[in-house]
């Protein structure tokens, strides 16, 4: 007999079950909408050509291979952090925060619950936007927190229930965790306007809440790394000391180089050195210390001008071509002479498109065109190119005309 | 961290060549690996451990979780155990770890929610060897199912491992108690230069019908530290056993870090399933091992000429890159002090530091720390 026979099968990935789906397809049509990484006007994985030479120059460098310390490559955190914050932040100046690297956009996610529910004594509680991505949840959870959920996503009008949010928020328990998608919010790519996140910003100050910015595109969603960077700074700025984790994967394509980092915005330099012992302590019997590779790689670019200028030209033409395939698709719509509103596709921002679909047009989708993506409709607008919009929204327009 | 006879780290040349084949092939990309990690690196990873004509391979019982270094697996395998282990989320089962062990062991069972952390009896100061009767005698006392967890060689910090025998004598006593093995196998090759050699005893376990986890690392054995490369290789009754496990483990992953790091996976796969860059390999190991062998010997020969007080035979009967040389802790502080030669108050050195410029000036200040201090 097994230690083993009662354990159970974990439940099939639903994400990796539309991408299984797509490979046995042989329609030579076939869309894959599901894929959650960028994708360029052939369909194909990007390499940056900034990573390309970031690559080269390291390898130039011939270095050594000895541990990085526990919290991550210096050179990488103080970028991250001046990227996240900007470098005139009075947060930097002063050194009143502590960044350490993370295994990308999870891991320092998952530092930082593990911290919170170590340090943060007040609550338990963790509340997400509805939706939210599917693995916040179950990385709170193992790091032993719990979830409560605001309205965000309303799904008439496929935009932001601004009313519903401020409603839920306003009566948060004070001292509660509130997580926020800092730009390209997902799955709905529904984020809120400048106004809409100052109002949010107040009133979560009012409830004492503490803040926990998920900031995974920056630079990704509108092109603009500062823009996208608002809604962190000017928290920041309202004297909301935030925590923050930061992912590389998408604005520098390094996906399974697992570059992120988890920064704790504190109330002075001295506090944030005892931040980061703690972090330290929670880090080394998780994986000891970081991953290199894509550390130095963002690291190079970053600190480099020249690179630095490229990427974000770069991270702007991945944006733009997300946006044009938006603009595309709402066009070749009207083309095909759907009667629906899709505004709600250029509105929204970021990878994901939530198109408002429902589970039986998304299983006609997959069955009669051999188009690919999850049953809640979301899309990801990388998947779209220039050679299959027309396909794209021909298939969309017969199965909710 | 192991360093060359010049005091320098050392980037494996077959690991230079490798990267320069990656960076040359421009059909990779950096695309998301699986949740468990490369394919090739995971059933190389655990070929390694397990032998070629391994029984589990064959009988495909062998599942692998390409995790973040030797940390990284034990931390994935304590927080599965913690939920599947002995009825479900059964925090209360004893974790055992030997005295003494690898600091992070505690905390990484610790942090993954056991609550019950146990000692086992290893080092005998007094012969400065096994105490194999405390270790057996610990494990004939353990609550059945408890987990052990076991270093496969080079033992860590002691350099003291058990011989064949021993190791016969603790797995029949495991299997008759219902302990579980859990191998922490990070010097597989570095230790004695042979990889069968330095997995003799999982490959034991596995021959006897153990079901086991073993972490594996390939920090030092490919010199790849900074890239954090691991594996979990888990070994169970049989393939559907082995995949619930997995399909869980995969649960446990995607909350954790969701896939492993790429580059360093990369280097050990493509190493291990070419004859050639494996040759390869196997020399650069075969240069690390042979060279901390040899300052083991010159230490030990020096001593014994200049006639310092003791027996000094245990520091080439220990292996792996640390002694622990049984100098008490005045001692160290003269070591430290007065010599400017720095190791722990254990008395445990590492092998790796010592150099043929530095063989003379280190023996003759340990003659002098053991007979100027008692």
């Amino acid at each position: 007999s097994s230690w083993w026979s009662h354990v159970e099968m974990g439940p099939p990935d639903p994400i990796l079950g539309v991408t299984e789906a797509f490979k046995r397809d042989t329609n030579s049509k076939k869309m894959n909408l599901g894929v959650g990484a960028y994708r360029d006007d052939n369909g194909k994985p990007y390499v940056l050509n900034c990573v390309r030479k970031a690559e080269a120059m390291i390898a130039s460098k011939k270095m050594d291979k000895e541990y990085l310390p526990i919290g991550g490559l210096a050179d990488f955190t103080r970028a991250s952090a001046e990227l996240a914050l900007g470098e005139n932040s009075e947060v930097i100046k002063s050194g009143r925060y502590v960044t350490v690297q993370g295994i990308s956009g999870t891991g320092s996610l998952r530092i930082g619950a593990n911290f919170l529910q170590r340090f943060f004594k007040p609550s338990r509680d963790v509340y997400l936007p509805k939706p939210s991505w599917g693995n916040h949840t179950p990385i709170f959870r193992d790091a032993g927190m719990q979830l409560q959920a605001y309205r965000y996503y309303d799904p008439k009008t496929c935009s932001l229930d601004f009313s519903g949010a401020m409603d839920d928020i306003s009566k948060i328990p004070e001292k509660s965790i509130i997580l926020l998608h800092a730009c390209a919010h997902n799955p709905t790519g529904v984020d809120p306007r400048q106004e809409q996140w100052r109002e949010m910003a107040a009133t979560v100050k009012k409830r004492n809440l503490l803040v926990y910015f998920d900031m995974a595109y920056q630079g990704f969603a509108s092109g603009d790394i500062n823009r996208d960077a608002w809604a962190v700074r000017h928290f920041i700025e309202q004297g909301i000391n935030i925590v923050l984790s930061q992912s590389f994967a998408k604005n520098m394509g390094l996906y399974g180089e697992r570059a992120g980092a988890f920064t704790v915005i504190c109330k002075d330099a001295e506090e944030a050195k005892r931040v980061e012992s703690q972090l330290k302590i929670l880090i080394r019997p998780m994986y000891s210390n970081p991953p290199m590779n894509g550390a130095r790689i963002a690291s190079m670019i970053l600190n480099t001008p020249d690179l630095r200028k490229e990427w974000l030209m770069e991270v702007k033409g991945m944006a733009d071509r997300i946006i044009n395939m938006r603009n595309q698709l709402v066009s070749n719509l009207k083309k095909e002479g759907s009667s629906h509103n899709w505004q709600h596709i250029t509105d929204q921002i970021g990878m994901f498109c939530f198109t408002g679909l429902k589970p039986d047009q998304v299983e006609r989708l997959m069955k009669e065109f051999s188009i690919y993506m999850t049953k809640d409709g979301r899309i990801s607008v990388a998947g779209v190119s220039s050679g299959n919009v027309g396909y794209l929204a021909h298939a969309i327009h017969q199965v909710t005309k | 961290a192991y360093r060359t006879d010049e005091g320098q780290p050392w980037v494996l040349p077959v690991v230079k060549k490798v990267e320069q084949l990656i960076a040359n092939d421009n059909s990779l990309n950096h695309e998301y690996l699986p949740i468990l990690g490369l394919p090739e690196f995971r059933a190389n990873a655990s070929r390694i451990a397990l032998g070629d004509d391994s029984p589990a391979i064959k009988e495909n019982r062998v599942g692998s979780v390409q995790s973040l270094g030797g940390t990284g697996a034990l931390r994935i395998g304590a927080e599965f155990l913690r939920r599947w282990y002995n009825g479900n989320n059964n925090t209360a089962t004893p974790v055992y770890v030997s005295t003494p062990s690898w600091e992070n062991h505690n905390s990484v069972f610790m942090d993954a929610g056991f609550k019950d952390i146990r000692t086992y009896h290893y080092w005998d100061a007094a012969k400065r060897g096994l105490d194999l009767q405390g270790l057996l005698n610990d494990m004939e006392n353990a609550p059945e199912s408890s987990i052990f967890i076991l270093h496969a060689c080079a033992h860590n910090p002691t350099g003291t491992d058990p011989s064949p025998e021993q190791w016969k004598q603790i797995a029949a006593v495991m299997k008759r108690r219902s302990l579980f093995p859990f191998f922490d196998s990070a010097y597989q090759g570095f230790a004695s230069g042979s990889l069968d050699k330095d997995a003799w005893a999982v490959r034991f376990f596995v021959s006897e019908g153990f079901e086991l986890f073993c972490a594996q690392s390939f920090s030092k054995n490919f010199g790849l530290y900074n890239e954090r490369v691991g594996n979990l290789t888990v070994v169970g009754k049989d393939a559907d056993n082995v995949q619930r496990v997995l399909s869980q483990m995969e649960k446990i992953v995607r909350t954790t870090w969701s896939n492993p790091p790429s580059q360093g996976a990369r280097i050990v796969a493509t190493t291990l399933s070419s004859p050639q860059l494996f040759d390869e390999w196997y020399g650069n190991v075969k240069t690390m091992a042979d060279r901390v062998l040899l300052m083991r010997s010159e230490l030990r020969s020096r001593l014994e000429a200049l006639g310092t007080p003791g027996t000094w035979n245990h520091i080439t009967e220990q292996i792996g890159m640390f002694s622990f040389t049984g100098l008490n802790p005045k001692q160290v502080e003269y070591m430290i002090k007065e010599k400017h030669i720095y190791l722990m108050a254990s008395g445990r050195i590492n092998m790796c530091g010592l150099t043929t410029k530095n063989l003379d000036y280190v023996a003759k200040s340990i003659h002098e720390a053991v007979t100027k201090i008692k």
